[in-house]
């Protein structure tokens, strides 16, 4: 049996494709996001010595954190995957989800500004996770302005694939750079997780909550890949077949 | 190939040279932002000799960034551009040349003013020279990496100030080792091997990279 590879890189055959996977994954997402805060407000212990009630952010802001880190990760794959077959779907699924990434990004700088105030004091410190959070919001910014400034589809897509692969190249370089001001002591530069000491309970809640999370980030950008297909080939027969069988 | 590479060099330098105005304003850019900043923030010595590594390393950044503008594009409206990349030569070579000349024009002016920077923000002569040395070693970075943004803006609405959204958070590295190498010099007996070491390694990357990248802007770009 062969497996036809391309059967949904073209935008007539993902748009209905993608019309029936948007409300799997928009159950899946209410379902599993009501049972995950269930059991993070529920099942979890009301006061953690000295955090209070406040780590239940954690819920929110680990899984924002980790997906606006994914996200990125998928924009490059797609665009690498756009310039090498010159696939102008991959293009468009990069265009669809570099602002859901960038919305992480500001959620999860959001909710731990709120719990830095609530648990260090203060709303903003030049620590080198926040600060490397902060430079990934500005390079998801960088990318959507080029997007948009070219008004040339092509040449927007291919451009902006390449920034994108750029930045896969120089943030790794930022985040050491960022963690590691001083090189002389870096030999010893180690960030402990604090994963294994975690309240099994609270641990099961934030992984629900990713997984949530995870299939909000298949949700939101399959509509808009959706309407980024109408609007680039809404001069296609397909499109003015499809439009006109609904009306 | 060497050949060509000259060519370009050359041509640029000359065509710079008719019109010094524009190396100029670089230069002066740079010592204008310089000079603000303790009329902002006060005059007192410990103050200045503090904020010097940070307020130098922003300067150049904000100066040699704002020169990327100019890199590609009168060359791209009068369609020299085209016919470079028409040439049976490697693009990247051709880029290599104009980032060198770029870079002979914006960024060495600023090694050699730093020392004027020096004297207004109270540096020792020690931490001067190593200010100089790392400007050095990272303005090439900058002009490298920035020709990958002005390959890709070009010829755009606004590009000037998308360029900078896309190029400085880019830069990042080379403002925290560039700086810091300048600040641990005012601390006796530390070690700046490291700085030094670390400015050549993102030299050489982007020597590599940077070309090839921008060469496919270029072609994305001009198409």
């Amino acid at each position: 049996m062969s497996i036809n590879w391309f059967k949904f890189s073209s935008p007539a055959t993902f748009y209905p494709l993608a019309g029936k996977l948007i409300p799997i994954f928009g159950v899946l997402t209410a379902l599993i996001g009501i049972f995950g805060l269930y059991w993070g407000f529920f099942q979890t212990p009301d006061v953690l010595t000295d955090q209070k009630q406040y780590y239940r952010i954690i819920f929110i802001h680990v899984p924002a954190a980790w997906m606006s880190m994914w996200l990125y990760v998928i924009v490059v794959a797609w665009s690498l995957i756009g310039l090498i077959f010159n696939a102008r779907l991959a293009y468009m699924i990069a265009a669809a989800v570099a602002p859901t990434g960038a919305i992480m990004t500001v959620l999860a700088l959001f909710t731990g500004a709120v719990w830095g105030k609530t648990s260090w004091g203060t709303w903003w410190d030049w620590d080198p996770r926040m600060t490397s959070e902060l430079i990934l919001l500005f390079i998801y910014v960088g990318y959507m302005a080029l997007r948009s400034a070219i008004e040339d589809n092509r040449r927007s897509d291919r451009a902006s694939a390449v920034l994108a692969l750029v930045g896969l190249v120089c943030i790794p370089v930022i985040f050491w750079s960022v963690n590691c001001p001083d090189p002389n002591q870096c030999a010893a530069l180690h960030q402990s997780s604090s994963m294994s000491g975690i309240e099994s309970n609270i641990l099961f809640a934030m992984l629900t909550m990713t997984v949530s999370f995870w299939m909000y980030c298949f949700l939101v950008p399959l509509m808009r890949a959706r309407n980024i297909i109408l609007e680039r080939e809404h001069d296609t027969a397909w499109v003015t077949e499809m439009l006109e069988v609904k009306k | 190939m060497f050949n060509i590479f000259r060519c370009i060099v050359m041509r640029d330098l000359t065509l710079a040279m008719r019109r010094k105005t524009d190396v100029l304003t670089t230069m002066f850019f740079f010592i204008i932002v310089v000079s603000l900043f303790p009329l902002g923030v006060g005059t007192e010595k410990e103050t200045l000799r503090h904020i010097a590594p940070g307020v130098v390393w922003v300067a150049a950044l904000l100066a040699s960034m704002l020169a990327l503008e100019r890199l590609f594009a009168s060359d791209y409206s009068d369609g020299t551009l085209e016919q470079m990349l028409l040439t049976p030569q490697p693009l990247t070579v051709l880029v290599l040349g104009k980032v060198l000349a770029h870079w002979l024009l914006t960024g060495l002016p600023l090694v050699l003013i730093a020392p004027l920077v020096g004297l207004q923000y109270h540096l020792s002569i020690e931490s001067t020279g190593v200010m100089m040395l790392a400007l050095l070693i990272g303005t090439p970075v900058l002009s490298l990496i920035g020709a990958i943004g002005a390959a890709l803006t070009l010829g755009l609405r606004g590009g000037g100030i998308l360029l900078s959204l896309l190029i400085l958070p880019l830069y990042i590295p080379i403002l925290i080792y560039g700086s810091g190498a300048v600040a641990a010099s005012a601390i006796p007996g530390s070690e700046l091997q490291a700085y030094f070491s670390l400015l050549a390694a993102f030299l050489l990357m982007a020597l590599i990279f940077s070309p090839l990248a921008t060469a496919a802007g270029l072609r994305i770009s001009v198409e």
